[in-house]
């Protein structure tokens, strides 16, 4: 029972968009796709939504393919927001709930209920070119929600958003969630995914080349950071053997180590040459993985 | 209910409710209400606009027939008024306004009549029309008194030829019919051209507007693009037909109770019911053609504004079907006529010419409409291919090489 995509390669004549990507998404989870623009993100929820076809792999939603027929099971945000400029809230909803498959009735309902929790109740009246970009990507999102999908498909649902915003809409995801709905979703903020998933896959040019749960990532990684407050002087540790990288910082100083045992060498070395504050190890940041898979692959 | 009904029902309502479809109904209806009762219209500013013309008469003979021959030929906004003065004094009065005009009537060298005519401006060429004519006319009775012929005599001199065209073939129309018929296919080309023109570019404009507002992606991961595609079209189609009637309405009952004489010119009494038929049949036929075009091109482009370039080409594809029409009107029989009747582009107006004008073996009719389906049943499975590949596509797109692009994007 899930979402499986396997072997599926995309060309567009001579590009290749996408390159066998093998993932399988289960039951309730929510997945992240992290990737640069044009690492084709886009394209595989094109294909997962059927807009278009793969050119090789299949893709298959509890076993079946994916088409029009199974349309009111799939809510979709897509990364360029549009809705009709023109007319009502309202109106704009019921006409896409429609065509997702819910009776009036039950459409109403829901659009009191989102605008409600959104707190913007006095919107439903108004045309959406009133409206400010933030809110209407919210009416977006209630679009894409409204008829309780089971399968949803966000593509960088929080950009665009302020602070507070970008809690109330993690919020209602999280919930979505919590009701057993399947998530994937998209973004270039890594901290949204690190909070959101379980797992995740980094896209690059169409491959995968990060894929997985988000602990297992983070441990196979094996590198590790050490933050360090403290008031002697700490540029010497730049040169320490087993350190990757090193950024001076107001308080101290930020490193990148290759394995856990180096923190303790430093740990030892300068212990006794001063006052300390504050020595941390922590795991690696999504971002330190994002940037040197990633990065690495554009050198 | 199904998908097509909800994005048909939702396209004819958006439209309907849209103040600027109100406003065009009811612009147009005015219009056509106007046109109706133009008789009337101009009857009512013309009431008070009787023009007062002065007449110096020196043959002192001219003036009383002339008021004759004017009462005679029922010129009833003219009057005359004879004038003794000078023609200095008749001039100052012209200037002055009290009269429109003056006319001054003497004999020639052959003691015939002859006139000349003073206005401020003689730009209102009406009134020494009329008063030429019945001079005219005065002048023709003088002039055949004079040699000694009756007044039967004179008549039988002017009466026109009996000249009677009569139609050899079964079921080939009278000239009387003929006329009419050709009134009410001018009226009903006219309306296809406008209707294919306006609701084409609806279409196209609709589509592109989707695809502007980026609401396109969601609309067509929730409705297959072909359902949409056709559910727009026939959407539209409604709202036409909707303004249709509602104008056919009111032009039809204001025909009715203003201008007999004109229902009777466009001949609307006499026309076979089969015009009608095959009237609505091209209507539709060659409406779902060009919409369906239209629908496909305007899925090509990203921005509302670059419809009009894109769609230019099949405008003019309209335009030429209607000019090879009003060329048709009054050449049915050409070869060229009978040919392009066979073109899907131009068969829905020249085929329905033809039909309305002329006895066509059935076959022909047959065969063009057979072509005119098989044209549409082809556009309509390659355009909702390249309609399904085009509303993913962004970018500049002027150029018809974008085709080839959306059809590519479709593929495996």
């Amino acid at each position: 029972m899930s979402l499986r995509l396997e072997h599926v390669t995309k060309r567009f004549g001579d590009v290749t968009a996408v390159n066998d990507v093998t993932l399988s998404i289960p039951e309730g989870e929510m997945f992240g796709f992290l990737g640069a623009n044009g690492a084709g993100k886009t394209t595989t929820f094109r294909m997962i939504l059927g807009l278009l076809d793969p050119t090789e792999g299949t893709i298959t939603w509890n076993g079946h393919e994916i088409n029009y027929a199974k349309s009111h099971l799939i809510g979709y945000l897509p990364e360029e927001r549009g809705l009709y400029p023109k007319l009502k809230v309202k109106e704009q909803l019921i006409y896409l709930g429609r065509l997702r498959g819910l009776n009036k009735e039950a459409i109403l309902k829901e659009i009191e209920y989102w605008l409600e929790r959104f707190k913007v109740p006095e919107y439903a009246e108004k045309r959406v070119e009133e409206l400010s970009k933030g809110n209407q990507q919210k009416i977006q999102f209630i679009a894409a929600v409204l008829h309780k999908p089971k399968l949803l498909i966000l593509d960088e649902p929080f950009s665009g958003l302020d602070p507070v915003n970008v809690e109330l809409l993690k919020e209602a995801v999280i919930d979505l969630k919590n009701n057993g709905t399947t998530i994937v979703f998209s973004s270039h903020r890594m901290e949204h995914v690190e909070e959101l998933c379980e797992h995740l896959c980094i896209m690059h040019r169409g491959k995968p080349v990060v894929h997985g749960a988000l602990k297992e990532i983070k441990r196979s990684f094996g590198k590790k950071n050490i933050i360090i407050h403290a008031d002697i002087p700490l540029d010497e540790l730049k040169d320490f053997p087993g350190v990757v990288k090193a950024k001076t910082t107001a308080e101290g100083i930020h490193l990148q180590i290759e394995s856990e045992d180096v923190s303790q060498h430093i740990l030892a070395h300068i212990v006794n040459k001063g006052f300390i504050r504050k020595f941390a190890l922590e795991e690696p940041s999504l971002n330190d993985i994002f940037i040197e898979k990633v990065g690495a692959a554009y050198e | 209910m199904n998908k097509f009904w909800i994005i048909l029902w939702h396209t004819y309502v958006t439209k309907l409710k849209a103040k600027s479809f109100i406003i065009t109904t009811i612009i147009t209806s005015l219009l056509v209400f106007a046109l109706t009762n133009l008789n009337h219209i101009i009857e009512f500013f013309n009431k008070d606009e009787k023009k007062t013309v002065g007449v110096i008469d020196q043959t002192g003979t001219l003036y009383e027939p002339l008021q004759m021959q004017l009462k005679k030929s029922g010129e009833s906004d003219i009057r005359l008024q004879s004038f003794t003065g000078s023609e200095d004094e008749a001039k100052k009065n012209v200037q002055r306004g009290k009269w429109d005009a003056f006319l001054s009537l003497a004999y020639d060298d052959k003691q015939l009549p002859k006139a000349t005519y003073y206005a401020n401006t003689i730009a209102d060429s009406d009134t020494p029309n009329k008063l030429e004519q019945s001079l005219q006319q005065v002048k023709t009775a003088l002039a055949t008194a004079k040699i000694g012929l009756k007044p039967e005599q004179v008549t039988q001199l002017y009466e026109s030829v009996p000249f009677h065209k009569v139609a050899l073939e079964k079921n080939a129309k009278t000239e009387e019919e003929l006329n009419q018929a050709r009134g009410l296919v001018y009226i009903l080309l006219f309306a296809m051209y406008m209707f294919v023109l306006m609701y084409g570019g609806m279409i196209a404009s609709e589509v592109a507007t989707e695809k502007s507002s980026r609401v396109m992606e969601i609309l067509i991961s929730s409705a297959p693009p072909v359902q949409q595609m056709f559910g727009k079209i026939i959407g539209v189609a409604l709202v036409s037909l909707t303004q249709f009637i509602v104008l056919f309405a009111i032009g039809f009952s204001s025909l009715k109770s203003s201008g007999k004489e004109l229902l009777q010119f466009l001949g609307f009494e006499h026309i076979p019911i089969s015009t009608f038929v095959y009237a609505v049949i091209f209507f539709l036929l060659g409406y779902f053609l060009y919409a369906t075009l239209f629908a496909v091109l305007g899925s090509l482009v990203s921005r509302v504004e670059e419809v009009q370039p894109m769609i230019t080409p099949v405008t003019l594809l309209v335009v030429a079907a209607f000019f090879i029409a009003m060329f048709g009107l009054n050449a049915p029989e050409s070869s060229f006529i009978t040919a392009t009747s066979f073109i899907p582009f131009f068969a829905p107006m020249i085929m329905f010419l033809r039909v309305g004008m002329l006895p066509v073996p059935f076959w022909e009719i047959a065969v063009s409409l057979a072509l005119l389906i098989v044209t549409i049943g082809l556009f309509a499975f390659f355009g909702s291919k390249i309609y399904r590949g085009g509303v993913l596509m962004y970018g500049k797109s002027t150029s018809l090489k974008d085709i080839k692009k959306a059809i590519q994007l479709t593929k495996k």
